[in-house]
């Protein structure tokens, strides 16, 4: 199961928490305004590897907390805050 | 596969690899099967290699929950899943392999009034379009399937539900086995344990494919891996609205062939069916965060036994003995993502999320006429990728039984 180190709970487990996503990441090689917002809007790095993402800790102290993750594993690597 | 399985087919494996094919089809699952079968068997195009990292039906192909059911809630997702039904129908007949297809009906139960504002109108749309949909009350569903506890263990009570009589299952690996025998039969080539590592392109057109076991010339190349398809599309710099989740599966130990239709419930994100050995096949929602992870979780667990005790009582005396994890990729709509991508000479066949494995013929039905004419067939259409930049999604979240 996925523990998630909350800043101010310690650690807990995933169900307390809502998934942010992960920070939205446009490719430098995509140019041009419109295709950048396009992409911006819809496509996902989608990666397999750590990935850096937001955790709201919904049953918890109600508060986000950033941590980098290794999706290809579903664990934590490392806490950013 | 193991010797059962080659001495129960009769399947000739390529050699060696040729240099060139006139199709390479990336993905050796009930999707890209199923196009090179359909490329051969319609279109007399038989230079085609399948193209597969593990062995064919590794994937979510072999690790789905085998439902087959066409109750979507868009007219073009109903009657493309209505060709993929009557497809299925007649793929043992045509294909001389018995993938054991078993029609069951497909009962969806909801708890809410406006669960049942979204099940009325499932099944008028689906009425409509020549799909046998019933909006159903609780007492009706109690008929079809006598185990149900209507009160839902007191939490979740059953007010209502629609019925879908043309559900059906079929066993997954015997689909992908029909298929890869039918296709090798007609003379297409399957690779298993080769992995694509990148694309040949002249410019921006595709004109091959890099693997560890070499450089393969095609004319056209089908990207239809599940599971990790954007890892494989940013080889050729194709970004995707795709998110991969987990989404696990259980299996109890056996009980009397009793469970008529499978049972599911659209709210709780529950759904059951009957194996034919007597085993209980279940499955809930998939892992809220996006991950290739393969790990089984404590957390699925108790959910899937908990909605299960809930809505059938009788499952609180059975054990789970076996569990699977597939990758589901998600299109941010919620819809399949098929034809064109954009890139000369690459089509594509994924988002298939919770959905995919009932959409296996269709799905190579209309690729295969795509790949073969160059003309995006009318059923898939409103599937194009470019549809997001359009702005014209094809959102039918509600529609996907789990989610």
């Amino acid at each position: 199961m996925l523990i998630i180190n909350c800043p101010t709970c310690g650690p807990r487990s995933v169900e307390e928490f809502r998934f942010g996503g992960a920070a939205p990441h446009v490719p430098d090689w995509i140019v041009g305004e419109s295709d950048r917002n396009l992409d911006y809007a819809w496509n996902l790095d989608n990666v397999s590897g750590p990935q850096v993402e937001r955790w709201f800790h919904d049953s918890g102290c109600r508060r986000w907390s950033t941590v980098t993750r290794d999706t290809s594993t579903d664990t934590i690597v490392e806490d950013l805050d | 596969m193991n010797e059962f399985v080659e001495t129960l087919l009769s399947l000739s494996w390529p050699q060696k690899i040729k240099k060139n094919y006139d199709v390479v089809i990336i993905g050796g699952g009930g999707h890209g099967l199923s196009a090179a079968y359909y490329l051969a068997t319609r279109h007399g195009i038989t230079n085609v290699a399948v193209i597969e990292k593990n062995y064919i039906g590794s994937g979510n192909s072999g690790r789905n929950t085998t439902i087959i059911r066409s109750n979507y809630g868009i007219p073009e997702s109903v009657n493309f899943y209505k060709r993929s039904l009557e497809l299925y129908g007649t793929l043992e007949a045509e294909t001389g392999c018995w993938i054991m297809h078993s029609t069951k009906g497909i009962m969806w139960l909801v708890h809410t009034e406006t669960g049942m504002r979204a099940e009325r109108s499932r099944s008028m749309l689906n009425l409509a379009l020549g799909v046998e949909t019933s909006f159903i009350s609780p007492a009706e569903a109690k008929q079809l399937c006598p185990q149900l506890d209507l009160s839902g263990g007191g939490r979740y009570p059953v007010v209502g539900g629609s019925y879908h009589a043309p559900g059906a299952t079929a066993r997954h690996d015997r689909v992908n086995w029909a298929l890869a025998q039918g296709a090798m039969r007609a003379g297409v080539d399957i690779h298993q344990h080769t992995e694509v590592t990148g694309f040949d392109m002249v410019g921006d057109k595709v004109v091959g494919v890099h693997t560890n076991e070499g450089t393969i010339g095609a004319g056209r190349v089908l990207l239809a891996t599940g599971g990790n398809v954007s890892e494989v599309a940013a080889l050729a710099k194709l970004r995707l609205p795709v998110r991969t989740h987990p989404l696990q599966a259980f299996v109890t130990n056996s009980y009397a062939q009793g469970l008529g239709p499978i049972v599911s419930s659209t709210e709780l994100l529950f759904y059951v069916s009957q194996t034919a050995r007597g085993q209980l096949l279940m499955g809930a929602e998939y892992e809220t965060q996006p991950s290739y992870s393969q790990h089984n979780t404590f957390r699925a667990m108790q959910s899937v036994a908990a909605k299960g005790a809930y809505l059938l009582p009788f499952m609180k005396n059975l054990r789970i003995l076996r569990q699977w994890t597939g990758r589901c990729d998600v299109s941010l709509d919620f819809s399949p993502i098929m034809g064109p991508t954009g890139i000369e000479n690459l089509a594509i066949t994924t988002g298939w999320g919770t959905w995919g494995f009932k959409a296996i013929p269709v799905s190579g039905e209309t690729m295969a006429s795509y790949l073969a004419t160059e003309l995006v067939p009318d059923l898939i259409a409103p599937f194009a990728l470019d549809r997001f930049a359009r702005d014209t999604t094809m959102a039918d979240q509600g529609s996907t039984g789990t989610r």
